[in-house]
């Protein structure tokens, strides 16, 4: 049930062509019908997929592939780049209307994320351009839907328009812009209901939204894990209103988010912003690049090391590789690492983006215990200063009263302390091993894993 | 008589019958047109079977969200059945894939794989679980009123305590239904809620308790184990509840329903699934990979917006409604070629 990504799939093949030293037409067919697969498996439309693959397989039966040593890695190199290429170019900018203000509509399904979406390009809107945006209530039909809004308002401090569930949303639609006028507001978002794209009705008052407000941008809100039922959403929302851009959600989930590709290729329409989290922060931009791993199951390495990048402190950093290489780590700088890395977010979800993590042995389905993580932050708390710093004098004595103190056992800390060394260890090999190489150090096994 | 007349026929009886087969029919019906037309298209052009017919019906199988590897198995089934019978007429086996579906989905008939639900003498207590925007809330809601019209005394407990909004949305239908609703304040402890709700429930004596939660994708660990604490706490109240663990998926997900299926078991032991937005053009073909691989059964499907448009899942009516085009087409007396229409 795991989902294997194409670089596994592609390991048979590549096998049987080992052995003989040329790779022949029926090896390349063979592989695309592996990249075929692996495409549909991540939920990528089959006639997307079939136009795909296609143009993937007269690049690869031409020079790049077979006269390659490494037949499979070109196989994936190439599906990367067309895919890349196919999803790419554009950065998530936000048009302006020429004369304020600027109206941006938010149509989909239900349940794709419409309302959420919206508190959370307010909030961009905001903190990253600097503008006042007014968010409309024009969802009446789902029950509360407007309150939900109105709560998103009030934890972002920002006004809702609403005229509650009895007026229509068209009317909605025409006084919310009167009003941001009035207020001299220069963003207009509006959240409309969730519907159907075969639902006549409600598609005709989203016409009749767009007619009257001239929307600069009209966003369509989808659910990263739909199907292959994307296509026909996206097509249809697509032909009947023209949208401007697509917001993929929830792809903080474990999703492949073949959607994406789906979508972009059949309404050649790019792919805005992507929903990473529950929170009102958590919208980003679009990276083809990282999405196309991601579809193809490689792990999402770059996303990795921004979060390092923007999380972890570089001055720390430096400090701490001088002091693995003198042997000079103790508990405090254990401590901290242990701090950063967890700044990062949660564990699991880091361990997630590294490329086979969900292959290798012991590394798949690994539980980080969060709460192993507290026990060992408990015992280091424990200690005394001079412990922390030189944990060569925890006797035995010691050693019951650390455990008493953090509430754990004798055994865990003699655990702990033993584990502590064994890195230590392990850091200086690794640090004598970077004086010759010039490669960054690496993570050692921490102790809750 | 084919296996598909025996299916209409069964439902050709009495009028309540006719009645909630002619919901299937409805509501599949965006469904079901992209589905039998391509049915329909490719037994129409094919005079023979071979590679590209395989490959082609199981791109159409693909296309309906029926599972990855769910697919592979039945498209070796069929070549096996092809190579068995000796023969490379398509319509030879188009009878054989009808019988496998609804096998699939009705499986033998087991007692733990009915779509009855598990309903107690005095207190039944259902659990809602999910992802986010599936539709619990409205599930909720529906089932509510339909329990209710049944004349049980009904409470709803409002778990989802995190998202903006949740608590008014059951609350409101609380009002359109006549049902209570337990709650506490949004940010408090979901698993606090449960257990005034399950208190309450046995002292006002209510026959039937319907819990939200809040929605949460699988791969997030702690929320996943909030949500394992909020049913321990059920059942340290009432030890053989929750007696239903509901799963909701909606029907527009594709592979990653499977994922959701198996990580909500794990964690809260799911004894059904409720597929909703059945009344789009998705086919929730998911759900056969799901009860195949997991063992469990979809018990309600989502038709529509109303009220009543939520009908407990029927694998054959299920089936019947997703081929009754492509099938009706074949049972006409002179049996025309399927591409005339």
């Amino acid at each position: 049930m795991a989902f294997e990504g194409l670089a596994e799939r592609l390991q048979g093949t590549m096998q049987k062509i080992r052995g003989k030293g040329k790779v022949s037409e029926s090896d390349v067919k063979e592989m695309m019908r592996e990249v075929r697969l692996a495409l549909l498996e991540a939920d990528v439309n089959f006639k997307v997929v079939k136009q795909f693959v296609k143009k993937v397989s007269e690049r690869s039966v031409g020079q790049e592939v077979m006269k390659s040593l490494t037949p499979g890695q070109q196989v994936i190199k190439v599906v990367k780049e067309e895919l890349t290429e196919l999803m790419g170019g554009e950065e998530s900018r936000i048009g302006t209307a020429k004369r304020p203000p600027t109206v941006i509509m938010m149509v989909g399904l239900q349940g794709a994320g419409k309302t959420t979406t919206t508190g959370k390009l307010a909030n961009l809107l905001r903190k990253k351009y600097n503008r006042k945006p007014l968010l409309v209530a024009a969802d009446i039909y789902r029950p509360a839907a407007i309150k939900q809004l109105e709560t998103l308002g009030k934890q972002l401090d920002m006004p809702v328009f609403s005229l509650g569930d009895q007026v229509s949303p068209v009317e909605i639609a025409k006084q919310a812009i009167q009003k941001a006028k009035d207020d001299h507001l220069d963003y207009v978002l509006i959240d409309t209901a969730g519907r159907l794209h075969i639902d006549e009705g409600l598609m005709d008052e989203l016409k009749q939204i767009k007619e009257l407000s001239s929307p600069e941008e009209i966003f369509l809100v989808v659910d990263s894990m739909t199907g292959q039922d994307a296509v026909n959403v996206a097509e249809s929302f697509n032909e009947q209103l023209g949208i401007t851009g697509v917001v993929l959600t929830k792809l903080d989930g474990d999703t492949r988010g073949g959607a994406a590709l789906s979508i972009r290729a059949v309404t050649g329409k790019p792919i805005k912003f992507v929903g990473m989290g529950e929170k009102l922060d958590a919208l980003e931009s679009f990276h083809p690049e990282r999405m196309a791993s991601r579809i193809l199951g490689m792990g999402d390495v770059l996303s990795l090391i921004e979060k390092a990048q923007t999380n972890v402190d570089e001055t720390k950093a430096k400090e701490l590789e001088q002091k693995m290489r003198t042997m000079s780590f103790t508990f405090d700088d254990f401590l901290d690492q242990l701090g950063q890395v967890r700044s990062m977010g949660p564990l699991d979800e880091i361990l997630k983006m590294l490329p086979g993590a969900n292959k290798m042995k012991g590394l798949n389905n690994v539980q980080v215990d969060e709460k192993q993580i507290g026990r060992v932050e408990a015992i280091i708390r424990s200690m005394t200063k001079d412990e922390k710093q030189q944990p060569e004098i925890i006797n035995s004595g010691r050693r019951k009263r650390i455990a008493r103190g953090s509430g754990t056992s004798i055994q865990e800390v003699n655990r702990l302390l033993k584990q502590f060394e064994d890195m230590k260890k392990m850091m200086k090999q690794m640090s004598s091993m970077q004086q010759k190489g010039k490669k960054k150090g690496g993570m050692p096994k921490l102790p809750f894993m | 008589m084919s296996f598909f007349k025996k299916l209409k026929d069964k439902f050709s009886g009495s009028q309540e019958q006719e009645q909630t087969t002619e919901k299937y029919t409805e509501g599949l019906k965006k469904s079901r047109s992209g589905f039998s037309e391509k049915m329909n298209n490719l037994f129409a052009r094919y005079r023979k079977i071979d590679e590209d017919f395989f490959e082609e019906l199981e791109e159409i199988l693909i296309g309906a969200d029926v599972g990855f590897d769910t697919v592979m198995e039945l498209i070796d089934e069929l070549k096996m059945e092809v190579k068995r019978k000796n023969t490379s007429e398509p319509e030879a086996i188009r009878d054989i894939m009808t019988e496998k579906f609804v096998e699939i989905y009705a499986g033998e008939e087991k007692e733990e794989m009915s779509s009855e639900l598990n309903i107690q003498e005095d207190l039944t207590v259902i659990l809602f679980v999910g992802v986010n925007g599936v539709g619990k809330t409205t599930t909720i809601g529906k089932l509510a009123h339909q329990f209710k019209s049944e004349g049980k005394k009904v409470m709803m407990a409002a778990g989802d305590t995190f998202r903006a909004g949740a608590i008014d949305q059951l609350e409101e239908w609380g009002r359109r239904t006549g049902v209570d609703v337990i709650k506490q304040a949004e940010g408090s402890d979901p698993a606090a809620v449960m257990y005034d709700a399950v208190r309450a429930a046995k002292s006002r004596g209510a026959d039937i308790l319907l819990c939200d939660t809040a929605g949460r994708l699988q791969n997030k660990v702690n929320l996943m184990n909030e949500l394992q604490k909020v049913k321990r706490v059920i059942e340290r109240e009432i030890p053989a509840a929750p007696h239903e663990v509901l799963l909701v998926v909606d029907a527009t997900t594709g592979q990653n329903a499977l994922i959701q299926a198996k990580t909500f078991k794990e964690a809260t032991d799911v004894s059904g699934l409720v597929l909703t937005k059945l009344d789009g053009t998705a086919k929730g073909g998911i759900v056969l990979a799901i009860r195949k691989e997991l063992g469990v059964p979809v018990k309600f499907v989502g038709l529509g917006e109303k009220m009543d448009d939520l009908q407990p899942f029927d694998a054959e009516k299920y089936a019947y409604g997703l081929f009754a085009q492509a099938f009706e087409e074949k049972e006409k007396p002179d049996n025309q070629p399927a591409d005339d229409e």
